[in-house]
């Protein structure tokens, strides 16, 4: 499998994520620089976390319109596996591959810790290796991921089974005190309507490795790949 | 052209900065305070030129970038 991972002025885990494709799933991976126009040839596209053109004006807002962008855009709809983490899943929604927006923490603070999250689907690409309502410890970083939709957008995301992680407790309860930053319906990460594209705040990179205290997140990487192979 | 663009939080919306200004305020005795928006006020100079095609120009820099109509709304100043 060969993994691309996209690098805006300002990304700060492509190291991280090149890392872990690299050395823990020993997959084929390549850097894609921001001004790239031509993503063929990749199975799957991360967009890292970091901040993106300083995350000046709004997160995310910027890089959209980077020229790799409108590439990632064509591959999205071609089926393409994108998965966006943290700040690039700010610039998924900001580009409109995903629904919504995302609003500074309720607590005005950058929240950098563990926090567990429920798998609310576990047929997709991204998850299918876990069992559902599985609750996974992977770390956040971020100052904006308070998630927000309309009404009807959350609706439309329930009924098509697109809420794919929500913040909650041990125990796998979806509290108010599980929730660390407000998002609605404590929302951590959705999918695309076709499921290819992945969106999600939680870092599964910084939770691929034990010397990490957690390797949850590389349940999401053998996700993609059983994903992969089984499509052939 | 000066072109004065101010973006604000929808009405609705939750506003995490203006809901912690707003307490601050409240204990520093301003009681009378009864909400806060925090948004950004934008200054564009733009090249001279037609002003109709101008407003229809910065509409379209607003809704494509400058905010984001989801959770923001804008308000525009020509000159």
């Amino acid at each position: 499998m060969r993994f691309g991972v996209v690098v805006f002025p300002g990304s700060n885990c492509e190291m991280d994520c090149f890392h872990v494709i690299d050395k823990v799933l020993m997959e084929e991976v390549e850097y894609v620089w921001h001004q790239q126009t031509d993503v063929s040839g990749y199975d799957c596209l991360v967009l890292p976390g970091g901040f993106s053109y300083g995350d000046y004006l709004r997160c995310g807002a910027i890089a959209r319109f980077s020229p790799v962008m409108e590439a990632v855009a064509e591959y999205a709809r071609e089926g393409g596996l994108v998965i966006g983490i943290c700040n690039g899943f700010q610039i998924l929604l900001e580009a409109g591959l995903l629904p919504g927006a995302m609003l500074r923490n309720t607590s005005l603070s950058f929240i950098c810790r563990h926090v567990n999250v429920r798998v609310e689907n576990a047929d997709t690409p991204w998850t299918n290796a876990v069992r559902q309502g599985r609750v996974l410890r992977i770390p956040i970083a971020h100052g904006e991921g308070n998630y927000t939709a309309d009404a009807e957008t959350l609706a439309a995301l329930g009924e098509r089974n697109q809420i794919v992680l929500r913040y909650c407790d041990e125990g796998g309860e979806t509290t108010a005190d599980s929730n660390p930053n407000g998002s609605v319906e404590n929302i951590a990460g959705i999918c695309s309507e076709g499921f290819n594209v992945f969106g999600l705040m939680p870092h599964p990179e910084r939770a691929s490795e034990e010397i990490l205290g957690s390797t949850d997140g590389l349940l999401i990487w053998e996700s993609v790949m059983a994903h992969y192979q089984a499509r052939g | 052209m000066k072109v004065s663009i101010y973006v604000s939080p929808k009405k609705g919306v939750l506003d995490p900065a203006g809901q912690a200004a707003l307490g601050a305020l409240r204990s520093l005795g301003f009681g009378e305070v009864a909400d806060v928006q925090i948004g950004k006020y934008i200054i564009l100079s733009l090249e001279d030129g037609e002003s109709g095609q101008a407003e229809a120009r910065v509409q379209e820099m607003c809704e494509r970038l400058l905010a984001n109509p989801i959770i923001e709304d804008y308000r525009i100043e020509m000159g």
